[in-house]
């Protein structure tokens, strides 16, 4: 009897290590439920893709668009388990059984072998109401890319319905760092807009900070500690190759950010005596110091034309947003409500900018309208939330917020209504920048 | 062995000893509230490294800040100016000031403020004696926390300038 008890625990405690493992394997990736439903969401149902023989397929095309759609706010994708058809071409949906579910739209799709490896897949959206067809496309991919097949879909769909073009097909870049102490490692990490894909750029035993692309995407500027003092660096995406941008012995080399051309670096740099907004030629590598005075002057970012620069400064007293010319020149402070206003984030159309608002004790993600008289909402709870990143279509963002002792990751549309929480098992996520479009 | 020998073989453990604990890592004071300094800052006699390890003040090494601020509060000018002679005594000697912050705040910005702070330590040495040449600033700005809760407590730990000694 007691050999066998002895038994049972010993399987017993495989069992609960191999139940550990699973949990660790599913979690490792970014994932979390959708917070919030928004009234005014438009009702779409994603059909399960039909697949024509063939191994199962790693990816579930619609699940992936219903999640990214969910995400945007703008849309209510059917459960899964409310889909009681599953048409596949148009000529098959019985738009009365789409109607009674009170369904704007439908899209349907079917996924064929297209030979050589690759998937040929297919998928037409539908307006229920009117019983027309809207979009009817085909995608050739390797099933190892079915997931940016489905974000290209849901891209196009968006854009039909909404008139604007969709994110849901773009990169997001973060910082995680994993360990205690002295054991903490640093990593640059690039995934897809939903976080999955996560792949490393850098890995540090110091400091990792600041990330900015560069717009064509193929590039990350960011700040690292490896070397003692904070250094700036360039780092191709691709190959992994990487130049050291500005390493001053003295003081802080901080807060890159890519002009909208990609051919100049804004910096902070404080080898002068105190942080000051430069820009770097990054062709010649010659600086031009645009701020002079004893504040903080920091976190500098281009306005999509490229002519001005936001910045944070304390010339005033507390923290707060500038705007200044990109030649330099004088700054016109931006923002006057709240007590601390910070690390801007530029909507691609100049008419937002998002910022961390701190009042007191909470620090939340505010956006302020400019065409409404500087007029503030806040998108995030707070009490520690930083490092807003506007999508390059502006319809949602990324910020970081901290819970218990680990930073972790939000996206949320930009009226702030439907929010995912984005979380890496182990370790604390910080510093998100969302990418920009990609080209195919 | 002669009582000679003997002696002469502690003082060069001694001296031994010393030199291997130049590397030894500066842990930061657990709590901004600091027990009373007692010993003399400024004295007639010379700072030895030995020093460091011994003096009542010159062991003190971590400096607090309140919110937002970099002006150093008055319970911290005698470790300034004990840290400044042993500069003075010392011309060799080196020391890395590290400025951090409390998480409150964007991580550019308390870059700034870590290194505002670093600054002001490294004015107060300069002006009890201390040399410029002898003192390197650099900021984390809120990337190393000592303390990771939410809370004021934890801030005030984390608001401060540590003093590290990089040659004695």
């Amino acid at each position: 009897m007691k050999k066998t008890s002895r038994y049972l625990v010993l399987l017993l405690g495989i069992l609960g290590l191999l139940f550990a493992g699973l949990a660790s394997a599913q979690t490792s990736t970014l994932t979390g439920t959708v917070e919030g439903v928004t009234k005014s969401a438009t009702p779409i149902v994603v059909v399960p893709f039909a697949q024509a023989g063939g191994a199962p397929l790693p990816t579930d095309i619609a699940d992936v668009m219903r999640n990214d759609f969910n995400r945007s706010g703008k849309f209510r994708s059917l459960a899964k388990s409310e889909i009681v058809e599953t048409p596949s071409k148009g000529s098959d949906i019985n738009f009365a059984t789409w109607r009674l579910l009170k369904q704007d739209y439908i899209t349907v799709g079917r996924i064929s072998d297209a030979g050589g490896g690759m998937l040929r897949v297919e998928y037409e959206l539908w307006d229920v109401n009117r019983q027309q067809s809207l979009l009817a496309q085909a995608y050739t991919a390797p099933a190892g890319d079915l997931r940016g097949v489905a974000h290209q879909i849901a891209d196009a769909i968006y854009e039909k319905i909404t008139g604007v073009r969709g994110a849901f097909w773009t990169r997001i870049a973060y910082i995680t760092a994993v360990g205690l102490g002295n054991n903490t490692t640093y990593s640059l990490i690039v995934a897809d807009s939903d976080g999955y894909n996560p792949q490393v750029v850098a890995r540090s035993r110091e400091s990792l900070l600041s990330p900015s692309w560069s717009p064509d995407g193929r590039k990350i500027a960011y700040v690292s500690f490896e070397s003692g003092n904070s250094a700036i660096y360039v780092q191709d995406i691709t190959t992994g190759s990487r130049q050291l941008i500005s390493a001053r012995a003295k003081g802080i080399n901080g807060a890159p950010s890519f002009s909208p051309d990609g051919s100049r670096l804004a910096l902070a740099l404080s080898y002068q005596g105190n942080p000051e907004i430069y820009v770097m030629d990054l062709g010649s590598r010659s600086e031009t110091r645009l701020t002079n005075n004893l504040a903080i002057d920091t976190e500098p970012r281009w306005t999509a034309d490229g002519q001005s620069i936001i910045f944070t400064s304390d010339r005033g007293g507390k923290p707060q947003l500038y705007q200044m010319s990109a030649g330099g020149g004088g700054a016109e402070r931006i923002t006057f409500q709240g007590q601390f206003n910070a690390n801007a984030s530029i909507s691609y159309d100049g008419k937002q900018i998002a910022m961390v608002q701190g009042n007191g004790n909470v620090y939340r993600i505010a956006i302020m309208d400019r065409s409404l008289g500087g007029q503030v909402r806040f998108i995030s709870p707070g009490p520690i939330d930083e490092t807003p990143s506007f999508a390059p279509n502006a319809s949602m963002l990324l910020y970081a917020a901290s819970e218990g002792r680990r930073g972790v990751l939000y996206a949320v549309s930009a009226d702030g209504l439907v929010r995912q929480r984005l979380v890496l098992a182990d370790g604390d996520v910080r510093e998100p920048a969302w990418g920009p479009y990609r080209q195919r | 062995m002669n009582k000679t020998v003997r002696v002469a073989l502690v003082a060069l453990l001694c001296v031994g000893a010393a030199a291997c604990s130049k590397k030894q890592e500066v842990k930061p004071q657990p709590a901004p509230e600091q027990a009373p300094v007692t010993a003399p800052a400024t004295g007639p006699a010379k700072y030895t490294p030995a020093d460091l390890d011994t003096d009542a003040c010159l062991r003190q090494r971590v400096v607090y800040f309140d919110f937002d601020k970099d002006e150093i509060k008055p319970e911290f000018q005698q470790i300034m100016a004990c840290h400044a002679k042993y500069l003075q005594d010392r011309p060799m000697a080196q020391i890395r000031l590290e400025g951090n912050a409390d998480e409150r705040g964007t991580r550019e910005y308390n870059l700034g403020l870590g290194e505002r702070r670093g600054n002001a330590v490294s004015s107060a040495l300069q002006s009890n004696g201390g040399s410029a040449s002898q003192i390197n600033v650099i900021s984390y700005g809120k990337e190393k926390p000592v303390c990771r809760e939410h809370n004021e407590d934890c801030w005030s730990k984390n608001r401060r300038v540590e003093i590290v000694y990089t040659a004695k």
